[in-house]
């Protein structure tokens, strides 16, 4: 292609990129290098139904606003949310390193502080629950395929159902069927002979349900990608496979993973990215006592009251600095195979 | 036909209602508020005006879009209905005017006591005032012949003779669910141990302190006779246990006391039951755990005078006195309106107004605190730290919050 013609091409892409990836990613970069200004608080009577008057502290707006109109983005403070304590906390950090006599002292002090908190439950959840999804996809795309054609239809339509249901929904739906009260809660009580246990209270257990969570509702996305790779398997080497004498598992680890490598390389790029944001099962499974991510931070700190711009675009610059991080092994071996063909 | 007739007939008494209110506005009315009954039939009084478009967005999750709805120019909406913690974001951001001279056009129906005056200007007008209290079961604490408890310590006592006696096996209920509620019931336990949440007149945190761990060791031991999944329970959550008969004693908001036995599937041994009382004091303390609140609107800054001057005349037709005539209205909350006579509903509320209650602080960068409590609390709360070093970690969250948005340096 002529380099004009490329031009061309690609400009309406290059715009969209331009204004829905590079724009807000340098819009959150400013934002959390840039903090509100210092508050210009004045002492006020402040009258109330049933209490009366009391003297109550508020912003002085008159001052606040000549502030702002100085210096409309703020405050200049660089680094400095990143490195607080509801970040990476690097005094923090610092102090537990000196104080902890072993490694162990070490990580149980980081795992007090958020963000390291927050890691430690993103990543595992990413780390288990990518694989399992693969994995559970591929067996279900060669169970459907193995099917008869009458009955793959129905079959595919309900492997696809955890798929389908908005997530939050899903979330939900289990929540209420692990409450202590619930159908799964009431049998996990029984089971174990223990009417004082209860998912919701114990950590363990409700990551655990989190994890559960996420390799039912991702594995059809898997299935789908593997079931569409299937079709395209080459027959002739199947049947080459099957003359040598190789058995099932033989072909599947031979003849059929090989072929549809590329698909399971695409698969894990995009889950990891997925799970790496892990967000809707927290909230809908109230879990924030238990489990916290990332991106649970971001919403928040623009939830509360008082709604914290710049931590909040703090935390999305750690996220895509995060992804980029667990990404680079796949991108890097893209990259070799696309350098290697040309 | 029978129905039809009924249909009919409340068709014209509803045409007549609003044709004696006779609400004439010339410009856009937007509200945006809390979802709960009260505040619904605010929402609705305001609708009644015609002449111009009133629509009213009432949603659990105000808080986080009035802020961003009122900050543009023109505002999205022209009036939020707001509480004593929610009116700080709104004063912080500067989106509300002062409403001195619509109160003295349009006001006259305003009693003084519902004006919200924030250094001399009035900021909002309070409808309705909410505190938590005790609600119980009076069936139950005769079964086990105690008195109502009027402290934490005798409610604890009463709870441990109910599970004794096999009546229920986690007979206290609370919203404790980890976020805003947690931090709530802690504020109320703090204040009532008399601990306050910053150092005199500053933005300096002031929560690690032995009012701070008396509060936290209460609610560990309130929390041992809870539902174990009490880190998920949110004031509706709570309530469905309590109609459901699984609770006997619950600190509760004020302003679900009417509907707490209407709901449906209520059992009859709850509806008869059912009985509320004052807050509770603890630690011997006089000033009762639980603080003081008040609901009322505010007006956008960013609006025309009209459009200001239409939401005014808008939201005074929703809490006008003649409201309190409606024997429904008048269970549905503790007005501040006049011509409010209270029902057997805000005996609560009321008990804490007498009892001076302390009101829930009304300062810039409270809502920072209650934000680090609630994210904080959960280690505490599940036995995975202790009292002290839970209240470090709220006192270092809530800095590190406050210097980002430039309280304290």
């Amino acid at each position: 292609m002529r380099h004009r013609t490329f031009f061309w091409f690609f400009l309406p892409t290059a715009l969209a990129m331009l204004l829905f990836i590079a724009f807000p990613i340098v819009s959150v970069i400013t934002q959390s290098i840039f903090a509100p200004h210092s508050a210009v608080l004045i002492e006020v009577e402040t009258c109330t139904p049933l209490v009366g008057c009391t003297n109550e502290t508020k912003i002085d707006q008159d001052a606040t606003r000549a502030l702002r109109q100085e210096q409309p983005l703020g405050r200049f403070v660089g680094l400095e949310i990143f490195k607080d304590r509801g970040h990476l906390a690097i005094t923090e950090v610092n102090e537990i390193w000196v104080q902890s006599r072993s490694l162990t002292d070490f990580f149980i002090g980081l795992g007090n502080l958020p963000f390291y908190r927050a890691i430690a439950f993103t990543l595992t959840f990413t780390f288990v629950v990518t694989p399992f999804v693969i994995f559970l996809g591929l067996i279900i795309a060669l169970t459907v395929n193995a099917l008869h054609d009458r009955l793959k239809g129905l079959v595919i339509f309900f492997s696809l159902l955890p798929f389908v249901i908005t997530p939050l929904i899903g979330a939900l739906v289990l929540f209420w069927m692990i409450d202590s009260r619930g159908i799964l809660g009431s049998f996990i009580q029984w089971l174990f002979a223990d009417p004082d246990l209860s998912l919701k209270a114990s950590t363990g257990l409700m990551w655990m349900a989190l994890l559960v969570y996420g390799v039912w509702h991702a594995a059809p996305f898997a299935f789908v990608i593997f079931y569409a790779g299937l079709q395209t398997l080459p027959m002739d080497q199947i049947e080459a496979a099957q003359i040598d004498g190789a058995t099932r598992f033989q072909q599947v680890r031979y003849v059929v993973i090989p072929h549809i490598m590329p698909l399971v390389t695409f698969v894990a790029l995009i889950q990891i990215m997925d799970n790496f944001r892990v967000f809707e099962p927290i909230v809908g499974f109230n879990a924030a006592a238990h489990a916290q991510s990332v991106s649970w931070f971001i919403f928040n700190d623009l939830q509360g009251e008082t709604r914290q711009l710049s931590s909040a675009s703090a935390s999305s610059v750690l996220t895509i600095i995060g992804v980029a991080i667990l990404l680079s092994p796949v991108l890097v071996r893209t990259w070799q195979d696309f350098k290697g063909k040309t | 036909m029978f129905l039809k007739k009924v249909a009919l007939l409340s068709a014209i008494t509803f045409i007549g209602g609003s044709a004696v209110s006779a609400c004439e506005i010339s410009a856009r009315v937007s509200i945006v508020g809390n979802e709960f009954p009260a505040i619904q039939t605010v929402g609705a009084g305001a609708q009644e005006c015609t002449g111009a478009e009133v629509s009213s967005n009432l949603t659990k999750d105000h808080q986080s879009i009035n802020v961003p709805g009122m900050q543009g120019n023109p505002a999205e909406y022209t009036s939020a209905i707001i509480a004593n913690s929610s009116i700080v974001a709104l004063m912080n951001e500067d989106v509300i005017r002062p409403l001195d001279d619509l109160v003295a056009k349009h006001g006259s129906d305003l009693q003084s006591s519902q004006l919200i005056k924030i250094g001399g200007e009035i900021m909002a007008v309070a409808f309705m005032a909410n505190a938590q209290h005790l609600m119980y079961r009076s069936d139950i604490l005769e079964q086990i012949g105690v008195e109502p408890p009027k402290t934490y310590e005798a409610m604890l006592d009463a709870a441990k003779m109910i599970r004794e006696q096999g009546i229920m096996e986690n007979p206290i209920g609370g919203a404790y669910a980890s976020g805003w509620n947690l931090a709530q019931e802690f504020n109320n336990m703090f204040l009532g141990y008399g601990g306050s949440h910053f150092k005199d007149g500053s933005a300096e945190p002031n929560v690690s302190s032995e009012a701070g761990i008396n509060a936290l060791n209460m609610m560990k031991q309130l929390s041992d006779y809870m539902n174990p999944d009490f880190l998920t329970h949110d004031s509706n959550a709570t309530n469905a246990e309590y109609r459901a008969g699984n609770v006997a004693l619950l600190n509760m908001w004020g302003s679900r006391a009417a509907s707490q036995t209407t709901a449906e599937g209520v059992t009859d041994a709850v509806k008869n039951g059912h009985a509320i009382s004052g807050p509770m004091t603890v630690g011997g303390g006089s000033v009762p755990a639980s603080t003081l609140w008040w609901d009322g609107w505010t007006v956008a800054k960013n609006i025309s005078d009209e459009e200001a001057e239409a939401t005014f005349v808008a939201m005074m037709n929703a809490i006008r006195p003649s409201k309190m005539e409606d024997e429904n209205i008048r269970t549905q909350a503790v007005w501040l309106i006049e011509g409010y006579s209270p029902t057997e509903a805000a005996v609560g509320v009321f008990e804490a107004a007498k009892m001076a209650t302390t009101p829930y602080p009304m300062l810039p960068y409270m809502g920072l605190m209650h934000s680090a409590l609630g994210a904080e609390l959960s280690d505490f709360m599940q036995g995975k730290e202790s009292a002290e070093q839970a209240l470090a970690d709220i006192e270092a969250a809530y800095v590190a919050s406050a210097k980002e948005k430039g309280f304290l340096n």
